[in-house]
């Protein structure tokens, strides 16, 4: 017997009570759509976990105006202090239930379980924990003093984070004061409804949040329903651009997040054991469905071969398989679809003659699977040097001065995060001022903490989640702030009106301009 | 191995420390090379070393990884207490550590002070291992350990008259001072006379294990260069701690070197062993260093010449859990024998 092969370690699911079907939650109780319900399976094992009702455009009405509802009647009435008694019990209940949470997330994503278990759902809580804190300190925010919510905000989110990203939404959302229609992404609803019952435990008053799980007809409905007054988007480029096109011309307030492709560049004074670990965690934590995976590596041509073997050397360590085994590294694929793009785009990457390697590891038969792989020789033509593949698909290149290296890693549509390995501390800063990316990681990667803004550049999309930045994006600044402005002018002309002759048209200037911005 | 073999063994450790260093061993030298070495990121080696601390070792892998862990263990009184009947004790410990189970292995050495060599020698009688690779091995401490704070000829007197007594393994603490202030010159020296005296009159050699106490180096970057120091002079194995000041052996720095381990063996093709001890007591933290030692360096080094466990409480708590997993539930430290 040989000790690597590790006896299986598979979590316990009998913490989880799922039920056959799921309604669509609408003003505090779970509700049948009208649309023809649909399965979400296990994507490691093609089996069917629950069947999910389908929201067309008449339940996502209902669903807004159950938000309107409880944005008019209730929710805008409480105290800031209030709601964030609200957000800190959500955030318990996370917590008393994170290994259920943990189960359901793996099965229905197919991540391993100890992602889910240490990174994804320890983020919800802290995500709650952290907005529940600002609910009473809005003023500090950064939009002037007593911002009001903007309303009813459109959520629609990603697979491959689904509860955490159904936090960075919600969290901030209802802290500001916002009531809230969320759309999980189809494949992976199951969390969003588990964390609904959540939300029924917590007592939290009906329709404040409501989830509609659907396809993109459910999506698009939500987007463009007249209704809402923001919208919050994590997903492709592709589809933040159509939901761009769609609001464009209303006074829906817009927040994307969209693809990448972060350069991770590793100097040669780097530490050399930890860049590896940095590099590894860059592009295949969570099978590199991760919109700020490390996915291009940038490395110094002088050290190149030594990190490629000691790479291959640390990627033939890396388990993959059963994503409920607690030793797991890699789990699976969330979709037929989605592996099905990254097999195109990795086999142009053959053609356009780039090397792959990945080690040798047994793929199961059923359920939707990726080796982990690297592709060396790579230059920026390729394809794979300049899509998102968003898998576990890692293209190397090589650079021979920081500013060669600066210029490779902003020479990509995208924009949303980068890493630099360096002992060097006076190069890490210089090397950051230059990097056009929201998010800059050193000497580590894929950090997340809910006081830091996260967000991107360029095609990445716009807006910041998390920190005092994501909690700005829900507010508005006081609806008499622009009118007391220029009443507070107004005597000020009257008493000098040398001064106000300049000041006054400034002012007058200045509304509009902090308006649009605002509205940015 | 023959005389002639050893010999050319040693001198072959010299000349590719000179190399490597490329000259002479002098402090600039060797300034140069180990300042040449990677860095370590604190931030980062610790959580690759808690990252390898959540691998769930189950069932028949939590088996063998009990067995095997009472086989690695270098079962240790270094007390100034110490009496040949303590000794004895220990080493009745060491050949039957569980005495309601004669299937438990026995543990790789007994460790003690110098002076108590020949009554563990006496103690293990027909189990001493002398050379082979059947029996308990008897290491000693010496090099005026734990300080090391002693002229080098008392240091070397020291090591002859515990491998005169007939220890098989020496444990020398390197000096920190010289460490610390930069004489590595010094520190290397020192490494290589200690592996001279570990000559039996035989022509053979004691097993040499390097003490970096990386507790009292305060950095990780120190921990790597000391390793690297240790290594290019001769050592056969590099040990974490003396266990006798408060900080001893953790998992990320045992993490560190290893990786220098592999980074040896990557570079000259030759196994050098390791040895955290101290703070090492229950059998979860055990498998935790298993695990970090199957995944760092590779299977091969989980065998008592590449790997050991420099442990006294260690072994009853994994005792207890070889009990539980043989009975299917848990005894009590009655159970077990107090040594």
């Amino acid at each position: 017997m040989s000790f690597l092969d590790y006896a299986p370690a598979p979590e316990s699911q009998a913490v989880l009570n799922l039920r056959s079907d799921y309604g669509l939650f609408i003003d505090g109780e779970f509700v049948a759509g009208r649309g023809e319900p649909f399965q979400s399976i296990n994507p490691a094992t093609e089996k069917q976990i629950a069947m999910i009702a389908h929201a067309d455009a008449a339940d996502v009405d209902a669903a807004v105006a159950a938000a309107r509802r409880a944005y008019d009647r209730t929710w805008s009435k409480l105290s800031g202090s209030d709601r964030g008694k609200y957000l800190f019990r959500i955030a318990r209940l996370v917590q008393e239930r994170a290994r259920e949470l943990a189960v359901a997330e793996t099965l229905d994503n197919g991540k391993p379980i100890k992602e889910s278990r240490d990174v994804d759902v320890p983020l919800v809580a802290a995500w709650f924990f952290y907005y529940a804190g600002w609910a009473d300190k809005l003023d500090h925010a950064g939009v002037g003093p007593t911002p009001s919510a903007r309303g009813v905000a459109a959520q629609v989110i990603p697979w491959n984070f689904p509860l955490l990203m159904l936090a960075w939404k919600i969290a901030p959302a209802l802290a500001a004061g916002n009531t809230v229609v969320l759309k999980p992404a189809e494949t992976t609803s199951l969390t969003a409804l588990l964390f609904a019952e959540i939300l029924q435990q917590a007592d939290l008053p009906a329709g404040v949040v409501n989830i509609v799980t659907g396809g993109r007809d459910t999506g698009r409905a939500l987007v463009g329903h007249p209704g809402v007054n923001l919208v919050a988007f994590t997903g492709s480029t592709g589809a933040g651009r159509a939901i761009a096109r769609s609001v464009a011309g209303t006074d829906k307030k817009v927040i994307l997040e969209l693809g990448g492709k972060a350069a991770n560049i590793v100097f040669d004074d780097a530490p050399i054991d930890q860049a590896i670990e940095g590099i590894v965690n860059g592009i295949f934590f969570n099978q590199g469905h991760v919109c700020c995976a490390g996915s291009r590596l940038l490395v110094q041509e002088s050290i190149h071969d030594d990190v490629i073997d000691r790479l291959k050397e640390r990627l033939s360590t890396l388990r993959l398989g059963d994503p409920m085994d607690k030793n797991t590294d890699i789990g699976a694929i969330n979709s037929a679809e989605q592996l099905a793009r990254i097999r195109e785009i990795t086999d142009i990457g053959e053609q356009e003659g780039a090397e792959r390697w990945s080690p040798d590891c047994v793929l199961p038969e059923t359920g939707f699977w990726f080796k982990p792989t690297i592709f060396t020789n790579v230059s920026s033509s390729h394809r794979i040097a300049r899509d998102e593949v968003f898998g576990p698909v890692l293209s190397v290149l090589t650079f021979r001065t920081p500013a060669e290296a600066i210029a490779k890693a902003n020479n990509t549509p995208y924009g949303l995060s980068a890493g630099i390995w360096t002992e060097k501390g006076s190069r890490m800063l210089a090397v950051a001022d230059k990097l056009r990316a929201g998010v800059i990681w050193a000497n580590t990667f894929n950090r997340f903490d809910p006081a830091s803004p996260f967000g991107g550049y360029k095609e990445s999309g716009y807006g910041r989640e998390g920190g005092r930045h994501g909690l700005a994006a829900y507010l508005k600044p006081a609806a008499g702030r622009a009118a007391a402005r220029t009443v507070t002018a107004a005597p000020a002309a009257s008493v000098a009106p040398a001064a106000s002759g300049t000041a006054s048209p400034a002012s007058a200037e200045k509304t509009p301009v902090s308006r649009k911005k605002a509205a940015k | 191995m023959t005389t002639s073999q050893t010999a050319m063994a040693q001198l072959n450790t010299g000349e590719r420390a000179l190399a490597l260093i490329g000259g002479e061993a002098t402090d600039a030298n060797l300034r140069r090379y180990l300042h040449g070495i990677p860095g370590i990121d604190a931030v980062g080696l610790e959580q690759r070393a808690a990252d390898l601390g959540t691998r769930s070792i189950k069932t028949s892998s939590k088996k063998w990884a009990i067995d095997r862990i009472i086989s690695l263990i270098d079962l240790t009184t270094l007390e100034g207490a110490d009496t040949p009947g303590k000794v004895k004790s220990l080493v009745g410990k060491a050949l039957t550590p569980d005495a309601g189970d004669l299937s438990c292995p026995r543990v790789a050495a007994v460790c003690v002070y110098g002076d108590m060599v020949p009554h563990a020698v006496a103690a293990l009688g027909p189990a001493h291992s002398a050379g082979t690779d059947a029996g308990v091995n008897v290491a000693a401490v010496a090099t005026a350990f734990p300080s090391g704070r002693a002229s080098l000829a008392i240091k070397l007197a020291d090591v002859n008259d515990a491998v005169a007594a007939g220890a098989d393994e020496i444990d020398m603490v390197i000096d920190r001072g010289a460490f610390l202030s930069g004489r590595f010159g010094q520190v290397y020296d020192e490494i290589v006379a200690v592996k001279q005296n570990c000559r039996r009159a035989d022509g053979s050699f004691a097993h040499l294990k390097v003490i970096l106490e990386t507790g009292e180096l305060g950095t990780y970057d120190n921990v790597r260069r000391a390793s690297w120091l240790a290594i290019l002079a001769g050592g056969e194995f590099i040990k974490t701690s003396t266990g006798k000041v408060p900080l001893a052996a953790t998992l990320p720095v045992t993490l560190s070197m290893l990786e220098v381990v592999r980074d040896w063996h990557r570079l000259t093709g030759a196994k050098v062993g390791v040895k955290p001890a101290g703070g090492i007591r229950t059998s979860k933290d055990a498998t935790k260093y298993l695990v970090t030692v199957a995944e760092t360096v590779g299977e091969e080094w989980l065998t008592p010449g590449l790997f050991r466990f420099g442990a006294s409480s260690l072994l009853n708590d994994v005792l207890m859990q070889r009990q539980k997993m043989t009975s299917g539930h848990y005894s009590g430290p009655d159970y077990v024998t107090m040594d």
